[in-house]
């Protein structure tokens, strides 16, 4: 237990430097940007029949001339008091745009990385166990194609048939148009939720799916299951038994590191279905030139990011005792 | 015996698959850059036609035929990411023989490149990236090729880390021929087959990506033959049932994808002597 909390320490300790250096590499990209920021916002022509004095005030709210180190320390450290500066889109504080943001599109990423997460298991196993029948066949290959396929197109191609065509779903945003906040209701919600959820889900069924189903194959030609099936126990027995606990494990690792790619692909499906969350919010941002907003989803992503690695580190020595040895060795 | 030798087997079918495959996506690739001036031809004379014989993509909104734009895009994308896999296997080569070759300090430094590189979602480091490069083609090569090294310099290292224990690297190291000596001559030849097929294998994401971050509006400009901006268009017009400016373009990126897929997967599987006997 003492070691589990050394590992937990020492693995905390690299989470804050690495995103500390994160957060640096952002602010450096973000500031080598050649993009104008008043160019972008103000506009050509709007700037042209202003007054020098004008422009030297918009100049100053966008922070044009100030040195991107002394605006890096500003920033850092305001950041570590929980000030992540003001959205210059949204004209509001960046912590409470991101914290609106966040939680619709927590909730989207939060139900399909289950379902995704317990369907590629199952279909894992199912191919894994059957490996070279047919229906290994078709859960590999449609491993391979959603593998292949851009999210972005698939919940065009889904977009069309059920809000277009079918007509029995919403084609957009996460709330009928027009309705104030506290007309809308849960089924709404959910309505809207629903394609952007099952694009995701199908999407990310795949990594875990091939992962599975390789990890079964290989328990399934070992010496115990064989022991197993000599000793008189039926194939799903044995899999329940002998099979599950040893794929489990993995296969959560996987699934927790694969928050990032939820996570990206979120970023695509929210921009097709026009739905308000941290996604769509980063591309606002970083096509209108907001910086403050950028930098403040560029970390918090990676500190959901970092979290998910964090989670699967710490399981996996806690559960397997194999790594814990492992590491101790070396 | 002899028999079985001469007649067909699996790896001579997957040859042949293969070269179909190469000629298919080179074919496209060439077709779409000399069409590339007819992408672009307007015609509003033909605008918003559905598919049919003379035009089996349909038209688009402006009359420009949807077959050879979606040529033109997917070339586009092929080129595109054959650079910036050809740059990011560059990188990964040079990170994964440096962290394993150069010591314990800059193996670290490497891999915490690597995790800071992993830690921020792939979209958005795009966007950070192209944001900072301005947007446009550079922004992209530049954004995909630092992107998609990551995995590839990992298995690189681990598989260097090996070949350092073996007898040979050793007697090399006892006669006192330098690092990086050791590191092209001796080390570069038995990773080659596995640089090559991550190469390949690294192609499906680049051109995945590149159409992502055009479609989001941070790629390539939307005057220019992408993917990328033919859906973005087609949103639009989703709406109004122009089914065919999505299905169609969408369809031959995937198969695109699917082949570089399947010419990374079989080449590893020739190239790996486990399976010489199928």
């Amino acid at each position: 237990m003492k070691r589990l909390g050394i590992t937990a320490a020492k693995n905390l300790i690299r989470m804050a430097v690495l995103l500390v250096l994160v957060s640096g590499a952002a602010f450096f990209l973000v500031s080598v940007s050649p993009s104008d920021p008043l160019k972008t916002n103000v506009g050509q022509a709007a700037l042209g029949s202003m007054s020098q004095e004008q422009i030297a005030k918009l100049e100053e709210y966008w922070g044009v001339d100030t040195p991107p180190v002394k605006r890096f320390f500003s920033w850092a450290s305001a950041f570590i008091k929980g000030d992540m500066g003001t959205s210059l889109l949204y004209r509001q504080p960046v912590s409470k745009v991101i914290a609106e943001k966040l939680k619709s599109s927590l909730w989207l990423m939060a139900i399909a990385w289950v379902i995704s997460g317990t369907m590629g298991f199952l279909l894992g196993i199912l191919a894994g166990v059957n490996r070279g029948k047919l229906i290994d066949r078709l859960i590999s290959g449609y491993a391979l194609i959603t593998a292949s396929t851009p999210a972005f197109w698939l919940a065009l191609m889904l977009l069309m048939v059920f809000a277009v065509w079918l007509k029995v779903l919403p084609i957009g945003l996460s709330v009928p148009i027009g309705t104030e906040a506290s007309a809308v209701t849960i089924g709404d919600r959910i309505l809207h939720g629903i394609l952007p959820a099952v694009t995701l889900s199908l999407t990310g069924i795949s990594g875990i799916a091939m992962h599975t189903r390789e990890k079964m194959a290989e328990v399934m030609g070992s010496d115990y299951m064989m022991f197993a099936k000599a000793r008189g126990e039926s194939k799903w027995q044995a899999i329940r038994h002998h099979g599950l606990r040893n794929i489990a494990l993995p296969a959560m690792t996987l699934q927790f590191a694969s928050i990032s790619e939820i996570f990206g692909g979120s970023v695509l499906v929210e921009q097709v279905f026009s739905y308000p969350g941290l996604g769509q919010a980063a591309i606002t941002a970083g096509l209108g030139g907001d910086i403050p907003l950028l930098l403040g989803i560029a970390v918090i992503s990676a500190a959901i990011v970092f979290m998910g690695n964090f989670t699967a580190n710490l399981l996996y020595s806690a559960v397997d005792p194999r790594i814990r040895i492992g590491r101790d060795q070396a | 015996m002899t028999e079985i030798k001469r007649g067909w087997n699996r790896r001579k079918t997957m040859v042949v698959l293969m070269a179909f495959s190469m000629i298919f996506l080179a074919s496209v690739a060439i077709l779409g850059h000399i069409f590339r001036e007819e992408a672009m031809v307007t015609d509003f004379s033909r605008k918003n036609l559905a598919p049919c014989l003379q035009y089996p993509f349909g038209t688009d909104f402006m009359g420009r035929d949807m077959l050879i734009r979606t040529i033109a895009g997917l070339s586009m994308s092929i080129r595109l990411g054959l650079l910036t896999a050809f740059i990011s296997a560059v990188i990964a080569c040079v990170m994964g023989l440096a962290a394993a070759v150069l010591g314990k300090f800059a193996d670290g430094l490497i891999l915490g490149l690597i995790d800071l590189v992993m830690g921020i979602p792939h979209i958005l480091l795009l966007i950070l990236i192209s944001f900072a490069m301005g947007k446009g083609f550079i922004g992209v090569v530049i954004g995909i090729s630092l992107t998609h090294w990551t995995s590839l310099a990992r298995l690189i290292r681990g598989e260097v880390l090996q070949l350092k224990e073996s007898q040979y690297i050793r007697i090399a190291e006892k006669l006192g021929i330098s690092k990086g000596k050791i590191a092209v001559k001796h080390m570069l030849p038995h990773i080659a087959p596995q640089l090559l097929v991550g190469l390949i294998l690294m192609f499906p994401h680049a051109i995945l990506h590149e159409a992502s971050i055009t479609f989001l509006g941070f790629g390539l400009s939307p005057e220019q033959p992408a993917i990328g901006v033919i859906l973005s268009e087609s949103m639009k017009y989703l709406a109004m049932g122009k089914w065919w400016l999505a299905l169609f373009p969408g369809l031959l990126l995937v198969l695109t994808v699917l082949l570089f897929h399947y010419i990374g997967e079989t080449l590893g599987r020739l190239t790996d002597p486990g399976h010489a006997h199928r």
